[in-house]
């Protein structure tokens, strides 16, 4: 006896099996995500006035990556559109270009986080604060390219009305001056600890997306032969995943480099 | 006093000794028994894994016994083996304090995820829910194979922890923060990789569940009609699905504050001895608490609600009557299923939340204590008027009604949040859940073992040393858990190494209630009786293994005259199931129905 | 909404083309969306809140584009909706709950 409605949905549900399935799955990844956006509002709820960070992060290049992944949303219903009217030769176009979105937001994110890791707050013995990005270390020395701060508080709200920007410039530290050395990773905040875990899990999420839709693309083809509607559905499930990540980045992307 | 006889349901049927399942399509060695994509061979390795993780877990539990009775003492036998296998923490075969705690932490983690959720809901779930809606296998063969993979990988994580320099994981099965977080050694990192690789696997096996009994009931078998015990599986696989997630993010952020040292739960200001700790700081180890017993809490109805479901299912079968208010217990879980996903502060109230919230979460509680009671009431009452079979799986089924009912009832105090004051955190807590889960759960797992054993092996295991079994455990678990009330409402507290000697009368006498030498004394007495048990479960184990070649044959396929469809295959069942897709044509629990020729119905006879 | 049949595989060729129209509605209004949240975050609302608010409601709407039509939810039967009425649930609990707790301290006196 065959396992029924893998391809053909059951009546009264409407669903076939992996459709219901993903969905199933997509319930969880709700709760996954719930629980991280949960723990963002408790830390920064929790935060001490004045120390919760705004303006950290860059929002010309998370609205980049954020219309990157909208198109590849488009993308995605349009190649299983293509599946659905037969033409295979649209259908790989439309999830070509998915697939170059996904690539084109992971190496955007690795290059803000790139960003952060090569940010750096010196904390010097005579009590003084410099910020900036590192521009060469060595054993003895530091040069960074930023600014001194009077008050560690100036570090946190880059948003606020009526700050001057600081000029930046190149500064020189012997390592005998630092007392502290602490580049922007996710040690360095309960911000940026929640901004690294969830866009990080997102990340993955969006490599394993690409990873099967590339899958299908490439030697998952195979399916298209023998069997269109099977690898039709094959294709509205990965799709509906690539949704839901899409989905993800539209609340990550406010909550994290606009509030 | 009536024991089963096996009455042939269908003439000629097939008496197979051989224990294992045919495969269709031939395979060799290990896509047959390792790399299946059959439920039942997966159920199986789930059940054999689990019941040796339970073994471990039990054997755990002595070694701590031994060292509240005795503390210091080196353990008599194998103490120098401990030593050598142990090292330090074990120095001079007696288990040091913190060796205790790692004891104490994975005795827990054990337990409850690796022993009995992976028997309850991966053996006997995936075994028996597709055969008893009538389907050909669960919907996703292969994704079922990977999570009996990720099972067995997070098994293998934790148990190796034991073996890390600084040993396994000490902080407590609940692995709170701060301490969880800066124990230096990497006995915690183990375990939050082992329970994320555990979490995975239970997410899709869920996904599994739900999509199977959704999608591959059998025509005719509605929602109505099916067993109680597929009820159960499916609401338990809902709650697996929703409250795991955040303790998997919970998890990667621990470990995260472990490896990479974020704060996601440490506060600022944290001193670790005697030094500021190098940390960020602006984490909260209340957030900890909440995202674990956010997935805790339903947690322990997944221990109980298959066993709920075996529990229905035996009482049927040996009463010969249907189970009592059907409807009820699909209500009742299903309530159970939603609330309990809104109680989970009840095991926080020590934790300063205000008198709103804290209302609330009582609330919740004391109403969800409505639907368990309204199961249990079910399931007594099914048995009134009913032609009782005493079989083994029976008298465990019967001993779990007042087992849960003690406690269910024990867990009330606990429930609201003053009389939590006293009793949070001492022994009473420990009594209340293993009353719900060792003579609760645990008694529905041997009774579905002996029950369904002839389905699988064709043979039934040995009555006379089933109810050895029975009595024995019965008579030792008690003795064991029922003394803990008394403790815990004198005050002793749980995870003490030395058993309470620091609080004792005889090391403080001025001090206002310390204990008595006779709540100390009960330690010895609570020692001995967790040797007899361990001792009465050594016929079991020789029972098990002994019948599959040895026990007396079954004589057909539906040697229990039931009338679910896992009974109406031949046995033991081969590669998908069913010739064909069964019709279903009446309910799961049609004995003694007025009229009919025998007393025994199955649920795919036509009329 | 649709007066074919409700599932994916039974929509025939013109259907799909009728509503690959409709997904392209959906994403310029994505984009719409997007642009109007960053807008947003600019201006001074004076009360932080109200900027939260407003980037929740967008963002809200996006995502439910983004289900009903390119997830196809609004062409689904009851099955899907109680599942993901319930998840809606539990996660609102989730974060509604923890929230409370910890807006809700102990009173510091002592009642009689």
């Amino acid at each position: 006896m065959e396992i029924p409605y893998t391809t053909e949905p059951r009546p009264d549900t409407g669903l076939y099996n992996a459709k219901l399935g993903i969905w199933l799955f997509l319930a969880s990844e709700v709760m996954l995500f719930g629980a991280l956006f949960s723990t963002y509002i408790l830390l920064r709820v929790g935060a001490v006035e004045g120390h919760w960070p705004h303006g950290w992060l860059n929002v010309p290049i998370g609205t980049f990556n954020t219309l990157v992944l909208i198109s590849s949303s488009i993308t995605t219903v349009l190649a299983w559109a293509a599946c659905k009217m037969k033409r295979y030769d649209r259908f790989k176009f439309w999830h070509a270009c998915t697939i170059l979105a996904a690539i084109t937001f992971v190496c955007v994110k690795s290059y803000e986080y790139h960003d952060k890791f090569t940010h750096y707050e010196i904390n010097l013995n005579d009590g003084r604060i410099a910020d900036g990005h590192l521009v060469r270390q060595s054993a003895d020395e530091v040069v960074i390219h930023g600014h001194f701060v009077k008050d560690r508080k100036e570090l946190f709200d880059l948003k606020a009305p009526g700050l001057e920007k600081a000029e930046h410039k190149e500064l020189e530290f012997k390592r005998s001056e630092i007392k502290k050395m602490e580049n922007y990773g996710p040690w360095h905040h309960t911000y940026l600890a929640i901004y690294f875990t969830l866009t990080g899990l997102h990340a993955l999420h969006v490599i394993g997306g690409a990873l099967v839709i590339g899958f299908l693309w490439g030697p998952g083809g195979k399916l298209w032969k023998s069997d269109p509607e099977r690898f039709t559905n094959r294709i509205e499930v990965s799709g509906l995943f690539w949704h839901f990540v899409d989905l993800v980045w539209i609340f990550l992307f406010p909550v994290l480099y606009l509030l | 006093m009536q024991t089963a006889h096996p009455t042939t349901t269908h003439p000629g049927g097939h008496d197979h000794a051989a224990p294992h399942a045919h495969e269709s399509h031939s395979g060799g060695f290990w896509s047959t028994y390792v790399f299946s994509t059959d439920h039942k061979m997966i159920g199986m390795q789930y059940g054999l894994t689990a019941l040796s993780f339970l073994l471990f877990g039990f054997m755990l539990m002595v070694l701590m016994r031994w060292q509240i009775a005795h503390p210091g003492q080196p353990v008599p036998v194998i103490g120098p083996f401990l030593a050598n296998l142990l090292g330090p923490g074990a120095a001079r075969g007696s288990i040091s304090n913190d060796l205790y705690n790692s004891f104490g932490a994975m005795h827990g983690t054990i337990m409850v995820f690796l022993a009995i959720v992976p028997l309850a809901f991966g053996a006997f779930g995936n075994y028996l829910v597709p055969l008893q809606i009538g389907a050909p296998d669960m919907a996703f063969p292969r994704v079922n194979m990977a999570s009996y993979q990720f099972f067995l990988l997070g098994g293998v994580v934790m148990f190796v922890s034991f073996f890390l320099p600084g040993g396994a994981a000490q902080a407590g099965w609940t692995s709170y923060p701060p301490l969880s977080v800066t124990i230096p050694t990497d006995g915690q990192s183990y375990w939050l990789i082992g329970m994320v690789l555990l979490i995975s696997s239970s997410l899709l096996g869920a996904v599994n569940f739900i999509a199977t009994v959704i999608q591959l009931r059998a025509p005719g078998m509605t929602w109505m009609r099916l067993p109680f015990f597929v009820w159960a599986q499916f609401v338990t696989a809902f709650l697996l699905l929703l409250a795991f997630p955040p303790l998997e993010a919970a998890g990667i952020m621990q470990l995260m504050d472990k490896v990479v040292h974020t704060s996601f739960f440490l506060p600022t200001g944290l001193a670790v001895e005697g030094q500021m700790a190098a940390v960020s700081g602006g984490g909260s180890p209340l957030l900890w608490q909440h995202l674990f017993w956010f997935l805790a809490h339903p947690e322990v109805y997944v221990l109980i609600l298959p066993a709920m479901g075996i529990v229905a299912e035996i009482i049927a079968n040996n009463t010969r009557k249907p189970v009592w208010g059907y409807k009820s217990l699909v209500g009742a879980t299903l309530s159970i299923g939603v609330l309990s996903f809104i109680v989970w502060a009840h095991h926080m109230y020590m934790t300063g939340m205000g008198s709103k919230i804290s209302t609330f979460f009582q609330t919740t509680t004391m109403l969800i204590s409505i639907p368990s009671v309204i199961i249990l009431t079910c399931l007594l009452i099914s048995l009134w008027g009913g032609s009782i079979r005493f079989n083994t799986p029976m008298l465990f089924v019967m001993a779990f009604l007042p087992m849960f009912g003690i406690g269910g009832l024990t867990g009330l105090p606990l429930g609201l949040n003053y009389a939590d004051l006293h009793l949070h955190d001492t022994y009473y807590v420990i009594a209340h859940f293993h009353y719900v889960v060792a003579p609760g759960t645990i008694f529905a797992m041997f009774a579905g073992l002996y029950y369904w054993y002839p389905k699988y092996t064709g043979r039934f295991m040995s009555e006379f040393w089933g109810k050895v079994h029975f009595w024995g455990s019965f008579i030792f678990m008690n003795c064991i858990f029922l003394p803990m009330f008394a403790q815990g409402m004198a005050g002793m507290l749980r995870r003490m190494a030395d058993g309470g000697a620091n609080y004792s009368q005889a090391r403080v006498p001025d001090a206002v209630g310390g204990l008595s030498p006779q709540m100390l004394n009960l330690h010895t007495y609570i020692l001995w009786a967790a040797f007899c048990l361990g001792a009465v479960q050594i016929p079991f184990l020789i029972n098990f293994f002994w019948s599959i070649k040895h026990g007396r044959p079954a004589g057909s396929d539906n040697p229990w005259s039931a009338t679910t469809l896992e009974w109406q295959t031949p046995t033991p069942p081969p590669h998908g199931n069913f010739a064909t897709a069964p019709h279903v044509y009446r309910g799961p629990y049609e004995y003694s129905v007025p009229g009919h020729a025998t007393d025994c119905t199955p649920q795919n006879q036509p009329d | 909404m649709s007066t074919h049949a409700t599932t994916a595989a039974n929509h025939d060729h013109d259907d799909v083309q009728h509503h690959v129209r409709r997904y392209l509605f959906v994403f310029y209004a994505l984009l719409f969306g997007t642009a109007i949240t960053v807008g947003a975050s600019y201006i001074q609302f004076g009360n932080r809140e109200i900027n939260i608010g407003v980037a929740l409601a967008i963002a809200i709407t996006k995502a439910c584009l983004v289900a009903c039509y390119f997830m196809h939810l609004i062409s689904e039967k009851k099955m899907i909706y109680i599942i993901l009425g319930f998840t809606a649930f539990f996660f609102v609990g989730l974060m509604f709950l923890t929230l409370a707790s910890y807006a809700n301290p102990p009173s510091l006196t002592v009642t009689h």
